[in-house]
């Protein structure tokens, strides 16, 4: 493989396993607030279980994102930060008052409350801003004046398929952490968590789904060479909704003790479906960045930086394997820490 | 205002407020796993107590830590991105193996948060042991980043701006590496011993304590005096070597920080007061003569350079020797201080007086503004300069407008959060104060 294909594949890579961790936290937030106070159902002690050890963990997985394209594609940083400063500086903000708040959350009781809000709140505008890059890339919303790129702010704010994507993020986000959640509490054998989170997973399956066919539907006219790629790549697509169908079937299936749903088969059903929905997209973007003024390979960083750095983080992951798999049965497997009160 | 300038002031600002949180992240684990140990040697519960207390404190700053973190690290290439088009060429290993040194400080972090009941303490140790060596070289590799900024390797410019000959190893092990590194992460430890001595001396003023409440705070503050001095030594001492670097690698910056204009063989060094650009001096100061000299190259008739050799448009701010004198003079004090309080404890044996404990609590308060006299001295002596005599911070920084509107939202979160964090330790603490901890553990907990 070219070495800037290999770049760009690793980017993806990472943009997929953020965009699971990012909506189980953002998520899980949100649930948390919703079943906050005064619920009878234990769905926010089940979401904040979650939460509090693995926030840490998905932030430092946002961070490698960005650290990544800023290294593998350093001539991608001009035309990035001139049109994105204001998005993603917002996106930091409100980043900063969700991180701290949460946290703060656990140690400031009289005014939990409020904390617990706006946590909640914030973690769900944070989805809605980092999903709505997407369209940014699709071409259509710069113009250059004096060779610097410029966001049209009024375009894009006016263009129908901003607000798709956003709306696709968000139903995505929770339909994730619906069924993710749904599995943690039946390992903590909590059948009211249980059974709220399957309830929320049933309706948000479809819903998101339908978005996100009718996203592709709101592409700008700039955008159609994407829309070719993807019509052309049309059975990866539809291997993605083959592994929805399951996903979301194994809801119905009746257990021996009466229960509906094999939580466990529909979560890695649906990591698939997201998994290669994303691979396809990029494969889609292809050779793009940014349309139709950045390709990935004008983009590229030199070879005599890649290879080292390809070296550093293979040992690096390599080094936090064990790491990882202690976390994990630390807290996604010990039934001490999930059947806590 | 300037674009320019509005980008220096929020990535400026913004490191201002990082680098109070993650100082105390690099050096808080340090101070756990030394009670961690302390118990284990000792077997006095207090011990276990004080490494308890410390990681709730710890838990609360690092959101703030890791937070700010997320903002610079993300900043730095929306306003600097032509300086960023550089590093992602030539320095970009150390952004990367940050991320693990992160992840390993992420993940111990929660185990030993949150699964501290269940480890056995071998583990419990590895875990925090993990925590304190992956914030420690989180800043060991962010500041090789700082330390090619001011002395560049690893590469060549050509004369259309091109990068070529680009030698990573060579860049990661830039001249002045080890130096700062090892200055960065003395003066982080040293900072959070004197932060701790600062609170322990603060609930030793109170008057109505129980015993068994002041047997406490009095083991936490010899934990901080004695780390404190042996630090505080070596962070001088290492202080020197590094000044020794500039006057090899960096000779403008050292003239800048002492206020130096003719070049001279026997220079004096100028301790205090101001350069006057007028008069060619610095004013008001107390001069002690050849010790410049001495203090560069170990003998009195070395030549150290002023700031006459270049042209003035390439000076650094002059107000620089303020910062460095800052730096310096916090440095010294503090070592007097632990060295006397030891002597005091050890030779006299006598119960510290108010005074003396007034002095303490004064002291992590002044540690911390000698680490960022010492950035800011740091990166503004670089200027014109982003990257040495490579690329000028003109040059580096974004064109973008809107930096005006987002320097005035995060400083306005910065002094919030710090008032909130500030809030959120006091009522934590409040509510559960070392009392109610010491008679749960009589009680049989
Ligand atoms: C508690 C904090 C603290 C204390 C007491 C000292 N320093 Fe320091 N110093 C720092 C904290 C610091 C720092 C904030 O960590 C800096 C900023 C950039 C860096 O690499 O370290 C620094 C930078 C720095 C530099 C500039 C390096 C450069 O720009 O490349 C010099 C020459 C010194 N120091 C020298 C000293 C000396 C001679 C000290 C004598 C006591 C001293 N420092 C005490
Ligand atoms: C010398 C000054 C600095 C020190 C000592 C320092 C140290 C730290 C520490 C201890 C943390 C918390 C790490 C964790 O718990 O995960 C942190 C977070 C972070 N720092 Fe800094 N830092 C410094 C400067 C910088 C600079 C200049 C940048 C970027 C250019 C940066 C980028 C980050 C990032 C991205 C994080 C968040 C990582 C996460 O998500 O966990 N830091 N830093
Ligand atoms: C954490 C403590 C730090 C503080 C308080 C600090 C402070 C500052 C200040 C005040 C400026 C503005 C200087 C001016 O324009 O006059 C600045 C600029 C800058 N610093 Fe630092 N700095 C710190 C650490 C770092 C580190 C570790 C890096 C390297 C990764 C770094 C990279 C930069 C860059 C790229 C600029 C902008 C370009 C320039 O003005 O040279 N800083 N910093």
């Amino acid at each position: 493989m070219e070495a800037s294909l290999l770049a760009i594949t690793i980017i993806w890579s990472l943009l997929f396993i953020y965009s699971i961790l990012g909506s189980l936290d953002f998520g899980a937030g949100f649930w948390g607030m919703i079943y906050g106070k005064g619920n009878r159902t234990n769905a926010s002690h089940i979401a904040n279980r979650f939460l509090s050890p693995t926030w840490e963990i998905t932030n430092v997985f946002l961070v490698i994102f960005v650290v990544s394209i800023v290294t593998f594609f350093p001539f991608a940083t001009t035309i990035f930060s001139s049109i994105l400063l204001v998005p993603i500086g917002l996106g930091l903000f409100l980043l900063t008052i969700r991180t701290t708040f949460m946290v703060f959350e656990h140690h400031a009781k009289k005014y939990r409350e409020v904390l617990r809000i706006t946590s909640g709140l914030t973690g769900l505008i944070i989805p809605a801003l980092l999903v709505s890059i997407l369209p940014i890339t699709l071409g259509g919303f710069l113009s250059f004046t004096d060779d610097y790129p410029r966001l049209n702010y009024g375009e894009l704010l006016s263009h129908p398929t901003l607000y798709m994507h956003i709306a696709f993020g968000l139903s995505t986000a929770l339909f994730i952490s619906a069924i993710f959640l749904m599995d943690y509490a039946k390992e903590a054998e909590d059948w009211s968590a249980y059974h709220t989170f399957r309830g929320h997973a049933l309706w948000l399956g479809p819903v998101s789904i339908v978005i996100a066919v009718l996203t592709i539907g709101t592409f700008p006219a700039e955008a159609s060479w994407i829309v070719d790629n993807i019509e052309s790549l049309w059975m990866w697509f539809g291997l993605s909704i083959l592994f929805f169908l399951i996903g979301y079937s194994v809801l119905f299936v009746k257990k021996k003790d009466g229960r509906r749903g094999l939580a466990r088969v529909a979560v890695i059903a649906i990591i698939l479906q997201y998994g290669v929905a994303i691979y396809a997209y990029g494969r889609a973007h292809l050779p793009y960045l940014i349309y139709p003024d950045l390709t990935v390979a004008d983009g590229f960083t030199s070879p005599a930086t890649f290879y080292p750095m390809l070296i550093i983080y293979a040992i690096g992951f390599g080094i936090l394997i064990p790491a990882f798999i202690l976390f994990w049965r630390l807290f996604l497997k010990d039934r001490r820490y999930l059947k806590q009160e | 205002m300037d674009v320019v300038v509005m980008a220096r002031a929020l990535f400026g600002s913004s490191l201002g407020f990082h680098i109070i949180y993650a100082t105390i992240g690099v050096g808080l684990p340090v101070m756990i796993i030394i009670a961690e140990v302390l118990y284990f040697i000792k077997k006095d519960s207090d011990y276990a107590l004080m490494a308890r207390r410390w990681t709730k404190g710890f838990a609360i700053l690092l959101a703030v830590s890791i937070a700010s973190g997320t903002i610079v690290g993300v900043m730095i290439s929306l306003l600097f991105p032509n300086f960023m088009e550089i590093v992602g060429q030539v320095i970009a290993l150390p952004f990367q193996m940050e991320i693990f040194a992160f992840l390993i400080e992420a993940v111990f972090m929660s185990i030993y948060l949150y699964a501290r009941d269940r480890l056995p303490p071998s583990l419990r140790i590895i875990s925090i042991v993990s925590v304190a060596l992956g914030a420690t070289a989180s800043a060991i590799l962010i500041t090789d980043v700082h330390a090619w900024m001011n002395t560049p390797a690893g590469f060549r410019i050509t004369p259309d701006g091109d990068v070529t000959d680009i030698n990573v190893w060579a860049a990661v092990f830039n001249p002045s590496f080890g130096v700062t590194a090892i200055h960065v992460t003395l003066s982080a430890y040293m900072t959070v011993a004197f932060l701790v001595a600062s609170i322990a001396a603060l609930r030793l003023l109170k008057k109505n304590l129980s015993q068994k409440e002041r047997q406490y705070h009095k083991k936490a503050l010899t934990i901080a005096l004695y780390f404190g001095a042996i630090t505080s030594l070596a962070t001088a001492i290492n202080g020197h070597e590094t000044a020794q670097m500039l006057h090899e690698y960096n000779p403008r910056k050292l003239a800048a920080a002492e206020g130096l204009f003719e070049t001279t063989t026997h220079a004096s060094l100028s301790i205090g007061g101001y350069t006057s650009l007028e008069d060619q001096r610095v004013k008001y100061a107390i001069e002690i003569p050849y010790a410049l000299s001495f203090l560069a190259g170990d003998r009195f008739d070395t030549e150290v350079m002023g700031l006459n050799e270049w042209p003035e448009e390439l000076w650094p701010p002059l107000y620089v020797h303020i910062l460095f004198n800052v730096m310096v003079g916090i440095g010294s004090v503090l070592i007097v201080v632990s060295l006397f309080a030891l002597f005091y404890k050890h030779i006299l044996k006598k119960e510290f007086p108010p005074w003396l404990l007034a002095l303490f609590v004064a002291g992590g308060p002044l540690a911390l503004l000698a680490i960022e006299a010492g950035w800011c001295f740091s990166c503004i002596g670089r200027q014109p300069w982003t990257i040495t005599d490579v690329l000028r911070t003109g040059e580096a920084a974004t064109k973008s407008g809107s930096v005006g509107f987002l320097f005035a939202l995060f400083l306005t979160l910065y002094v919030t959060l710090l008032f909130v964090t500030g809030f959120v330790m006091r009522s934590y603490f409040k509510r559960n104060p070392v009392s109610k901890d010491l008679a749960s553990e009589e009680g049989g907990l």
